[in-house]
């Protein structure tokens, strides 16, 4: 078993090993010694940030590895609806690219529905070199079942060295399927996916402890290393009709009686745009003071063709409905403009939109901590500012 | 009709702050909670419990401080908590962890569904809901914000998706992962609390539930954190000042001088 111990007459106290773990696992002792707790993980930053070799790590070598040689290429999970490819699709087709090239080697994208002809076409305009395309009526909506198998049978005869999916309700509901039959290492909701120059492997960041902390993971031993990817954080690709590719029709044998049946699909969000999609977000909070207040929310979201959201303590008090919700227990939101009105930017709400491109905050308190994200922030009553700002827009728009 | 809840002890994050001097986290004064998604499936599992005349079992896996935590969920009617303690456990990515909790259900014995939170707070994966099912090769499905009806054998439930939700059926036993929208918790009642405080936690080694210590743990784990850095938000503000008219007019000018994607075109 891999251990971890303080080298006691290395130790001199300095407290540095404390402030590198993540996990506040260190604890100086009564004799100005560090001592590592029960809730140590065994992650080894501290390792490094000892600067008197006082800690010893003896790691052990991982178990279950696989020959990482035989496997190669990179792989995109094109998650469709009605027969079109989600726009996090082209997200991952964009970075997938840029990884693909820099392993010299081709970008798969993975395709599962009925009648994909034109879904086909597009993943190679936007990137794709190979299309593995599984039609069957059956595949039309997403399920659990039917798509890992058939996922799980592809990458076997196939052996990819890298799966990207989006961290979508499917992908992040697939992904861990399929990571958990083969044995392999997943990373969710990626911010950033690079290849490691020195060794080829893919390194992995992601915010943890709600965005105050990024880590950057690896899956050293296992294949394929799996990820999955937030919604606006990769570059698409520009369309590009006069790029070929290959559209494979690979043999697979596709599951029939599912135990898992999808017997209704309903959708409820009347807006033009979904929240995890939208450019612009406009969000109302408890600042707002009314329920019925936040129609000028509503109004400001039509007027610049965005979406709505809210903050959790709007959701909880039953003003509007989750699937609103922006923040740690909510949606994770990156649009180029986010609007925060009546919101006084918790460090939960914070963590699903402070990668917005453009913040924008109006409240009444200056010392909100909303202000500190902000790129524009506005001190007033948002009940006037808002009706204000709606008639500018329209005038201008 | 049995019931076995996964829970998991966070951070309670509202205590989390950076030093950014040192660019880490400050832990002073930060208390362990059980993670804010799983307190609806404990409330779920109880609910299902009480409705069938069944059992509701609560299984975490962590440092042995944990049972204290486990005992809250006796208060608020769970009937029996279980905890995974070993060093062996350590450092389990979730993966490991999956495979650990697997492990601990079969040793626990027989269940009809297993509820999982959505995601945990610290970590935020929501994947050791999926990999579990699979582990235990049995269906599974996740954001569950409804249970439309369950019987012996058989579930059929609401799923949440980015624009509405899916009718889910599934044989039983199955996992499913709940939102926060599917009930509210029950505060602990007084019968529950004398009941909690008299509660013991039967705590269990890899060797106790038979698990195979190479897919346990760091061992066990995949992926291996290589790096931690605190993100830098380069942020500069402006405030716009005046009157609300001006303020208004000011930051529309500004907004429509960056040319971002609000076009009249997009709207028609």
């Amino acid at each position: 078993m891999a251990s971890i111990k303080i080298i006691n007459d290395k130790c001199v106290g300095c407290h540095l090993c404390i402030g590198a773990c993540p996990f506040g696992a260190m604890e100086m002792s009564d004799g100005r010694k560090a001592v590592i707790l029960d809730n140590c993980t065994l992650c080894g930053i501290c390792v490094p940030a000892c600067k008197f070799e006082a800690i010893d790590f003896q790691k052990e070598e991982v178990s279950n590895a696989v020959d990482i040689t035989l496997y190669e290429g990179v792989w995109v999970f094109a998650e469709q609806k009605h027969s079109e490819p989600e726009s996090i699709v082209y997200e991952l087709l964009g970075v997938g690219r840029t990884l693909a090239d820099d392993r010299k080697t081709s970008l798969t994208a993975v395709l599962m529905g009925s009648n994909l002809d034109d879904a086909c076409k597009q993943l190679i305009a936007r990137g794709a070199d190979k299309v593995l395309l599984v039609e069957d009526e059956s595949l039309a909506q997403y399920n659990d079942e039917s798509y890992s198998d058939i996922f799980t049978q592809l990458i076997q005869d196939n052996k990819p060295e890298i799966i990207l999916m989006g961290a979508t309700t499917y992908g992040r509901s697939l992904a861990p399927r399929i990571a958990s039959r083969i044995n392999t290492g997943l990373t969710a909701d990626c911010t950033k996916l690079e290849i490691d120059t020195e060794d080829g492997k893919l390194l992995q960041t992601r915010p943890a402890f709600g965005g105050n902390l990024m880590a950057t993971i690896i899956c050293p031993n296992h294949r394929p290393q799996m990820a999955t990817v937030r919604h606006k954080v990769m570059k698409e690709l520009e369309p590009d009709e006069s790029r070929t590719g290959e559209i494979i029709r690979p043999d697979v044998n596709i599951p029939k009686n599912l135990k898992i049946k999808v017997t209704e699909v309903v959708s409820t969000i009347c807006e033009m745009v979904p929240l995890a999609e939208a450019d612009i977000i406009v969000s109302g909070g408890r600042g707002m003071g009314d329920p019925k207040n936040l129609t000028l929310i509503n109004e400001l979201a039509e007027v610049l063709g965005g979406a709505v959201g809210a903050s959790r303590a709007t959701v909880d008090a039953g003003w509007i409905e989750y699937s609103h919700q922006v923040g740690q227990t909510g949606q994770t939101v990156g649009p180029q403009v986010y609007f925060a009105c009546g919101i006084s930017g918790a460090i939960q709400h914070l963590a699903g939109m402070s990668s917005s491109d453009t913040i924008i905050a109006i409240n009444k308190n200056p010392d909100a901590p909303i202000f500190n994200v902000a790129t524009f922030g506005i001190v007033g009553d948002v009940m006037e500012v808002l009706p204000l700002l709606i008639k500018e827009f329209k005038k201008s728009l | 009709m049995n019931v076995i809840v996964c829970v998991k002890q966070v951070p309670g994050t509202n205590e989390v702050k950076m030093n950014k001097e040192t660019n880490t986290i400050i832990r002073e004064g930060v208390e362990a909670i059980i993670n804010p998604f799983d307190t609806y499936a404990v409330e779920e599992g109880v609910r299902i419990k009480e409705k069938t005349n069944g059992k509701a079992t609560v299984i975490s896996m962590g440092i042995p401080s944990v049972v204290e935590l486990l005992k809250e969920t006796i208060a608020v009617g769970v009937d029996e908590a279980v905890l995974l303690s070993d060093r062996a456990f350590a450092g389990a990515d979730s993966l490991a962890t999956s495979y650990a909790l697997s492990m601990g259900i079969k040793h626990i014995g027989k269940y009809d569904l297993i509820i999982c939170g959505k995601q945990a707070m610290d970590g935020d994966t929501a994947q050791v809901g999926p990999g579990l099912a699979e582990k235990l090769g049995i269906p599974h499905t996740t954001y569950v914000r409804k249970i439309e009806e369950i019987r012996d054998g058989y579930i059929r439930c609401q799923r949440m998706t980015e624009d509405g939700y899916e009718v889910i059926e599934m044989p039983l036993p199955a996992v499913i992962t709940v939102v926060k929208e599917i009930n509210e918790p029950r505060l602990p009642s007084l019968k529950g609390m004398m009941k909690s405080k008299r509660a013991i936690i039967k705590v269990l080694t890899t060797d106790d539930i038979g698990a195979d210590k190479s897919f346990c743990g760091l061992k066990g784990s995949p992926t291996q954190v290589v790096k931690t850095f605190v993100p830098v938000h380069d942020i500069e503000s402006e405030m716009i000042e005046g009157t609300p008219e001006e303020q208004a007019s000011n930051l529309a000018k500004k907004l429509l001088s960056m040319q971002f994607a609000i076009s009249t075109e997009e709207e028609s």
